[in-house]
């Protein structure tokens, strides 16, 4: 047992940012929006510090894939008490075409590497929304995977893992090693305040290329096209009964 | 002759001023209220007064940081939760 946790983050564009798509519905407009950390990869880092500082665990490990700039993410997580970081460099070409078989490779090449006991993941991301990783990850190691997780606890070497479900929660026993994605409410991250980003500074980034861990990204899949959602159509206001009834009979609602 | 307690004054300034960016009214409006809370207390000497306001600030300062985890989280329940 190493008590070695990886945890993985992504950067992705603010919850708060208005998206908008580029006028060839190519994708969406990244340039000079503000980006932050995948507001369940928080989650997910947050649980696994708290298990270091319960002293279930001995490290976390935050990792990261993506251009430079994903190094200021793997900083928010050391500010928020992981102990380092790994940074996956892709960019480029590769970056556009990154999706969730790609990166659940990366991470169990680097699961192996570091001798990881648990990856902690979110359970999908704000942007793609695919929800893959966490499972894709865990299929490509044979290892346990405990999704959606809204309840983590660590019993000798088998974690007890209360999951969210349609309409329920499931709590399941799965051995170590093993994947566990966050849900909402499996708890409250702590906020990286100025003083802890500070200190984060001194902690270690390391850089790693994925043809060092003989992963290769070419990707499956091809974007045809990116729409923005349809827009609500506006309501209407009618003066009697008779007319209500009458526009209900003509858009076929009764 | 400097405050003993000028650093940490400065510390929970700074700190506040952070949070500030992510205010939803804009990091403008809060830096204004900011500078305008810090001025007002200016001239205060008592080291017991001083300590009672740096409480006070790290109270808002808690209080920010609450309200921004709040809204994250309600924003992520609207959008992928229905109930």
């Amino acid at each position: 047992m190493s008590g070695r946790v990886l945890v993985g983050v992504k950067r992705v564009i603010d919850y708060a940012v208005k998206i908008r798509v580029k006028p060839d519905n190519s994708g969406i407009v990244t340039d000079g929006v503000k980006h932050s950390m995948n507001p369940f990869c928080e989650i997910a880092v947050e649980e696994a510090v708290k298990m270091k500082e319960k002293k279930l665990i001995k490290e976390v490990v935050a990792v990261s894939c993506g251009p430079q700039q994903s190094q200021e993410t793997i900083r928010t997580a050391l500010a928020m008490g992981a102990d380092r970081g790994i940074h996956v460099e892709v960019s480029g070409k590769d970056y556009e075409t990154l999706g969730p078989l790609q990166v659940s490779k990366i991470m169990a090449a680097l699961a192996k590497k570091e001798d990881a006991q648990l990856i902690i993941l979110g359970k999908q991301a704000i942007d793609d929304d695919c929800n893959q990783t966490g499972q894709m990850t865990a299929a490509l190691l044979d290892w346990p995977q405990g999704t959606f997780a809204s309840e983590v606890s660590l019993e000798g070497d088998k974690i007890k893992v209360v999951r969210e479900i349609d309409g329920g929660l499931e709590t399941i026993k799965i051995n170590t090693p093993a994947v566990l994605t966050a849900d909402l409410r499996l708890n409250t991250p702590r906020y990286a305040t100025l003083p802890n980003i500070m200190k984060a500074k001194k902690k270690k980034i390391a850089n790693v290329k994925p043809a060092d861990l003989g992963v290769d990204l070419t990707s499956r899949l091809e974007v045809l096209r990116v729409d923005e959602p349809p827009q609500r159509q506006a309501g209407m206001k009618v003066e009697t009964v008779e007319d209500l009834v009458g526009k209900l009979k003509e858009s076929g609602k009764v | 002759m400097a405050n003993p307690l000028r650093p940490e004054v400065v510390r929970l300034y700074k700190n506040l001023l952070y949070l500030g960016r992510e205010y939803p009214k804009g990091g403008d409006y809060f830096r204004d209220r900011l500078r305008a809370a810090f001025t007002k207390n200016k001239w205060v000497q008592e080291p017991e007064q001083i300590r009672a306001l740096i409480a006070r600030g790290q109270f808002v300062a808690r209080e920010l940081e609450a309200l921004y985890y709040l809204r994250k989280y309600r924003a992520m329940k609207k959008r992928y939760y229905e109930e």
